[in-house]
C-alpha cells in the first residue's frame, strides 16, 4: 500500500490541481493495474463492501488504544472522521508492510466470510503492521467513503495524460454501473467498445450560476430560457426494452421511481433523457414543494399510497440519445427540437413532459420573469446557448443558472456548537432565534456563509460569552445578529417555532444591527404565509 | 490517587473539601487562589496571576499575549522572561525573579518553577499555610532545547491547560519532525522554490530556528519574528544566522532561501514577491487532517508549545495533586477523563487561548 499512500499524500498535502494531476497521472503510468483499477473506482466513490460495522470498529481501537469508548466518541466528534481517529488514538509505528493495495482489497472481502473473533484479531493485525498514513487508509477502506481532495475531473484529466485517450471519453467509460470486481482495467479504459452496458449514463452538464447581469450574455436571441426546477436532476434511460434513472451524483434510482417505467412504452428504445424530477399532483399548476419529494427520496420501495399522493414526473429539459444515436454534439436547439417531436405525443400517465421554455425578447423581460419563479415552485431561471453541445460536468459559458435571490430573515444567534473535521477549533454551528414579545424563540441553525476569518472571530467571541454548557453546546449572550438567507419556508409543527427552512445559511453578520431590531416570529409566519 | 499522598510537610492543619472540590484553608477560610473574572487571585497575596483585566499587582507566566496583558500596575516573572515582556508591553514596572526562588507576598510564599513552553515560562507555586496551587499557565514536558526545560513541582492544587487534551494528539519526537521540515526545505530548494514557514513569533518560531539546518540554504525572518529573535539572542540564546526580509531586498540573490513567517504571512503580498513557493505551517493543529487541509497551505507540521495527551496526563501525576484545575482547551473532555480517572477536577473558565490557529502572533 505504500505507493497508494504516496499518491494519497502528495494529493492530500496540495492545494494546487497540476500538482495532483501529476502525481494521479505518474501514478497511472506505473502503478499495478489492479491498483489501479482500484484507485479509479475509489476515487469515484466505489468501494468494497463493508467488512466491519463502524460500532466494532470503535469499540476494537477504543480497547487497542487504551482509552474509554466515550472518550474516544469524543475525539470522534471532534476530528470528524472515523478512519483518521482511530489511526491517531492507536500507538504509532513505522509501516513494515510492502504488499499493494490490491491485496489489502483482497483481505477486506475474505474478512466478509469470517467470524467475529478472527474478525477482530485480522483488523488488530492489520492495525500493528500498518502506520501512518498507510494505517488511515486502510481504516478508510474499511468504512467507505473515500473522500479525497480530487474531483472525478481532475482524475479523468490524469487518466488522459496517462493513456492517450480524450477526457471526454475517458468520462463517460466512467459512468454507470461498473465496479472493479467485474471489471478489468483493459475493458474499462483500453477496450474499443466501452458502450456495452445498456444502463451506462452520460455525465452531466453542470451551470455555473450567473453571477453578471444577463446582459452581459449578448445577443438574447442566442438564448433559451426555461425554469430552474427545484427538484432532482435525473437521467432517464430507456434502451434494450429498459429503463434506469440516474442521479446527478451517479447514483442508480431507478427502484424508487418506478413510474418511470411506463416511458418505456412512449417513448422509443435508444432515447436517453436529461430533466428534473418532480412531484407533480394532477391537475395542478405547479410541482410540490422539494418537501414532497423528499418523502420519495428517503424510499427505496414506494409504497402505493406515496405513489398516489406523491407522483413523480420527469420534466425533460435535454436529449442526450435519440434512436440510439449519441447526440451530444448537436447544437442544443437541434437537440431541443428533436426533443419536443419525442415529447410531442406524450399521455399524462407517460410520467415525462416537456419542460417548457419561455419566449422573451430582451432581458428586462427574462428579468421580470424570473422574479414570478416562486409561484411557479421553481429557483429562478436556466440560460441555455442555443448553439452550445452537451458538455460533461461543470463548465462556464453556455448553461448559465439565473437563481432568485434567497428569502432573508435577521435573528440572534443563541447557541454555538464547535464545527468537526476541518473546523475542529472553531464554532461553526449556530442555532438561531427570532423575537416573540421579550422571548427569543430558536428557530433554524446555520453552519456556512462566513468567511474564516469571521468564523475565528466569532469562535474568540464564544468562549467569552458563554453562560451554560450543554454537552458539545454552549449557550451564549444574545447579543449578534445574523442574516439569515434561506430558499424556503414550511410549516412545521417538529420545531418549536413552527417553520423549517430550506438550505439556511449566515448571508451577512449583522455588526450594524442592535439585538432588539432583530426579526420576530410575527415576521417568520408573515413570510410563510407568503412563500411557504 | 491515594488521599492526602502528596501533601507538603509542615501541613498539620488539613484542607477542607467543599462542594465543588474548591479547598479551604482551615485557618483563613479563603481559598489560597481563587477564580475571578479579572484572573486567577490570591488572597493572602493580594496579587493575580495572569489576570486578563487591570490590576494592582500581576505575577505573569509568560509573555504570550493572552497571558501578559496591558495595564497591571506592576508585573512580577522570570528574568529570562522579562526581555520579551519589555518589548511587547513597553515601559511598565517589571520586575524579575529566578527560577525556584522563594518570595513572600503577604500571606503567600510564591515561587516559579520552568514550564518548558517557551523561553522564560514558569509555573507558579503559591503556597499558604501549607496548602500548595501551582499555576503553570502553558507548557510542554518535552525539552525544546530552547526553553529550561519542565519540572513538576509537587502540590496539592495544580491548574492546567487542556489546549490538545484529547488522546488523538501525540507528538512525535523533535529529531523526526526536523528531519521532515529539512527534507521539505531541501525539496524545495531544488525545485527552485522559496520555502516559507508559518509560525507564531515568540517561541515555536526560534523552536523551529534551532531545528533547521543551516547547510541547505539562507535563513530569512518576517520583522515580526525577527524582533522577538533579536530579544532572545540578547538575552544570550544562541540562534541561527537570520536575515531581515526589508523592502530593500532582492529574493533573487537569496536561491535556496527558507522564510520564517507568522503565518498571516503566507501567501500574502509580502510572501507572492519571492515567486515560485511552497508554504508550510507548523502547530500542533496539524496533526488533524481537517485542519491542515484548510489552514497550511502545501504542508502542515506537527509541533507545538503544549503538551500532548500523554504529556498533560504526565504533568498531573508527577505533581502528586489531587486536585485538577483545567482552564483552556478541551476542558470539557479532559475534567471528565481525570475525574473518572479519580482526581478531583474541574473546569475552570479563563480568557487564555492555548495554541490558537487564528490570533496569538504576539511580540
Amino acid at each position: 500500500m505504500k505507493r497508494f499512500a504516496k499518491l494519497f499524500a502528495a494529493i492530500d498535502q496540495s492545494t494546487k490541481t497540476t500538482v495532483k494531476v501529476a502525481a494521479l497521472a505518474d501514478y497511472f503510468s506505473d502503478a499495478p493495474e489492479a491498483d489501479k483499477l482500484w484507485t479509479v473506482a475509489l476515487f469515484s466513490g466505489r468501494r468494497p463492501k463493508r467488512a466491519v460495522t463502524t460500532t466494532r470498529l470503535r469499540e476494537w481501537a477504543s480497547e487497542a488504544a487504551d482509552v474509554p469508548l466515550w472518550l474516544f466518541e469524543e475525539s470522534y466528534a471532534i476530528v470528524g472522521d472515523l478512519a483518521e481517529t482511530i489511526s491517531l488514538v492507536l500507538p504509532p509505528n513505522p509501516t513494515q508492510d510492502d504488499r499493494p493495495l490490491s491485496h489489502w482489497i483482497g483481505a477486506l472481502r475474505q474478512l466478509r466470510d469470517m467470524e467475529e473473533a478472527e474478525r477482530k484479531a485480522f483488523v488488530l493485525d492489520c492495525w500493528r503492521v500498518l502506520g501512518g498514513t498507510e494505517r488511515f487508509l486502510f481504516n478508510k477502506l474499511i468504512t467507505g467513503g473515500f473522500r479525497v481532495g480530487v474531483s472525478q475531473k481532475l482524475m479523468t484529466r490524469a487518466l488522459a495524460q496517462a493513456t492517450g485517450k480524450p477526457e471526454a471519453e475517458l468520462a463517460h467509460r466512467l459512468m454507470g454501473n461498473w465496479h472493479p470486481d467485474e471489471v478489468n482495467w483493459h475493458a474499462l479504459i483500453e477496450a474499443e467498445d466501452a458502450s456495452a452496458d445498456a444502463s451506462r449514463p452520460y455525465p452531466f452538464y453542470l451551470a455555473y450560476a450567473l453571477e453578471a447581469e444577463p446582459e452581459t450574455l449578448g445577443d438574447p436571441t442566442d438564448w433559451r430560457a426555461e425554469w430552474k426546477w427545484d427538484g432532482i436532476r435525473g437521467q432517464l434511460i430507456l434502451r434494450d426494452g429498459d429503463y434506469f434513472v440516474w442521479s446527478r451524483g451517479e447514483e442508480l434510482m431507478t427502484d424508487r421511481f418506478p413510474e418511470l417505467a411506463r416511458a418505456i412504452d412512449h417513448l422509443p428504445p435508444g432515447t436517453v433523457l436529461d430533466g428534473e424530477l418532480l412531484v407533480w399532483i394532477p391537475g395542478s399548476d405547479a410541482p410540490s414543494s422539494f418537501n414532497a419529494l423528499q418523502a420519495r427520496i428517503g424510499r427505496k420501495t414506494v409504497p402505493k399510497k406515496l405513489l398516489k399522493d406523491a407522483p413523480v414526473v420527469l420534466h425533460a429539459y435535454d436529449l442526450l440519445e435519440w434512436q440510439g444515436q449519441d447526440i451530444r454534439d448537436r447544437p442544443f436547439a437541434e437537440r431541443r427540437a428533436l426533443l419536443e417531436v419525442a415529447c410531442a405525443d406524450l399521455p399524462p400517465e407517460a410520467a415525462v413532459r416537456l419542460s417548457p421554455q419561455h419566449a422573451f425578447d430582451d432581458w428586462s423581460a427574462l428579468a421580470d420573469l424570473r422574479l414570478t419563479a416562486r409561484a411557479a415552485q421553481a429557483e429562478g431561471l436556466m440560460l441555455k446557448r442555443a448553439d452550445s453541445p452537451y458538455l460533461a460536468g461543470r463548465k462556464k459559458g453556455d448553461w448559465w443558472k439565473w437563481k432568485l435571490d434567497p428569502l432573508t430573515i435577521d435573528a440572534v444567534m443563541i447557541y454555538a456548537q464547535s464545527g468537526s473535521g476541518r473546523r475542529a477549533n472553531l464554532f461553526t454551528d449556530f442555532t438561531f432565534a427570532v423575537w416573540n414579545g421579550n422571548d427569543l424563540v430558536p428557530f433554524t441553525k446555520a453552519y456556512s456563509g462566513l468567511t474564516d476569518a469571521e468564523f475565528r472571530k466569532i469562535t474568540a467571541w464564544v468562549r467569552k460569552n458563554t453562560e451554560e454548557r450543554y454537552g458539545p453546546v454552549r449557550k451564549v449572550k444574545p447579543h449578534h445578529v445574523f442574516e439569515i438567507a434561506f430558499e424556503g419556508i414550511q410549516a412545521s409543527p417538529r420545531h418549536k417555532s413552527g417553520v423549517a427552512l430550506r438550505f439556511p445559511r449566515m448571508a451577512r453578520w449583522r455588526h450594524d444591527k442592535p439585538l432588539q431590531e432583530a426579526n420576530t416570529l410575527d415576521d417568520l409566519k408573515e413570510m410563510l404565509r407568503i412563500y411557504g | 490517587m491515594e488521599e492526602g499522598g502528596a501533601r507538603a510537610p509542615g501541613c498539620d492543619r488539613g484542607p477542607v473539601q467543599t462542594r465543588r472540590g474548591t479547598y479551604i484553608s482551615a485557618m483563613t477560610r479563603d481559598p489560597v487562589l481563587q477564580f475571578t473574572d479579572r484572573g486567577i487571585y490570591c488572597p493572602a497575596g493580594d496579587f493575580h496571576i495572569d489576570p486578563w483585566l487591570p490590576v494592582d499587582r500581576a505575577l505573569i507566566t509568560h509573555g504570550h499575549a493572552d497571558h501578559a496583558r496591558d495595564g497591571m500596575g506592576r508585573y512580577l516573572a522570570t528574568h529570562e522572561a522579562l526581555p520579551v515582556m519589555r518589548h511587547r508591553l513597553g515601559d511598565v514596572a517589571l520586575e524579575g525573579i529566578g527560577y525556584g526562588q522563594t518570595r513572600r507576598i503577604g500571606g503567600a510564599n510564591v515561587s516559579f518553577h520552568p514550564a518548558g513552553h517557551v523561553p522564560g515560562s514558569a509555573q507558579i507555586r503559591v503556597e499558604v499555610a501549607g496548602e500548595v496551587f501551582v499555576a503553570s499557565g502553558d507548557y510542554k514536558v518535552v525539552d525544546d532545547g530552547l526553553s529550561t526545560p519542565f519540572e513538576p513541582v509537587r502540590c496539592h492544587h495544580f491548574i492546567t491547560e487542556s489546549t490538545f487534551g484529547l488522546p488523538v494528539f501525540r507528538w512525535r519526537p523533535q529529531a523526526d519532525v526536523a528531519a521532515e521540515i529539512n527534507d521539505w526545505w531541501r525539496g524545495c530548494a531544488a525545485a527552485g522554490k522559496t520555502a516559507f514557514l508559518g509560525a507564531y513569533s515568540l517561541g515555536k518560531a526560534q523552536r523551529l530556528l534551532s531545528m533547521l539546518d543551516p547547510g541547505i540554504g539562507p535563513i530569512l525572518t518576517h520583522a515580526a519574528v525577527e524582533n522577538t529573535n533579536e530579544v532572545l539572542r540578547g538575552q544570550g540564546i544562541a540562534l541561527p544566522d537570520t536575515t531581515l526580509v526589508t523592502p530593500e531586498l532582492v529574493p533573487k540573490e537569496h536561491t535556496r532561501a527558507l522564510v520564517l513567517s507568522p503565518p498571516s504571512a503566507l501567501g500574502s503580498q509580502w510572501a507572492r514577491r519571492f515567486g515560485p513557493q511552497e508554504s508550510a505551517f507548523a502547530s500542533g493543529w496539524m496533526a488533524l487532517r481537517g485542519v491542515r487541509r484548510r489552514r497550511a497551505g502545501d504542508r502542515g507540521f506537527v509541533i507545538s508549545d503544549h503538551a500532548d495527551w500523554r504529556g498533560l496526563l504526565w504533568a498531573i501525576t508527577e505533581t502528586g495533586a489531587e486536585n485538577i484545575y483545567v482552564t483552556h482547551g478541551y476542558t470539557d473532555i479532559f475534567t471528565r477523563y481525570l475525574n473518572d480517572e479519580g482526581w478531583n477536577a474541574e473546569v475552570v473558565p479563563t480568557q487564555f487561548e492555548g495554541e490558537s490557529l487564528d490570533t496569538g502572533d504576539v511580540a
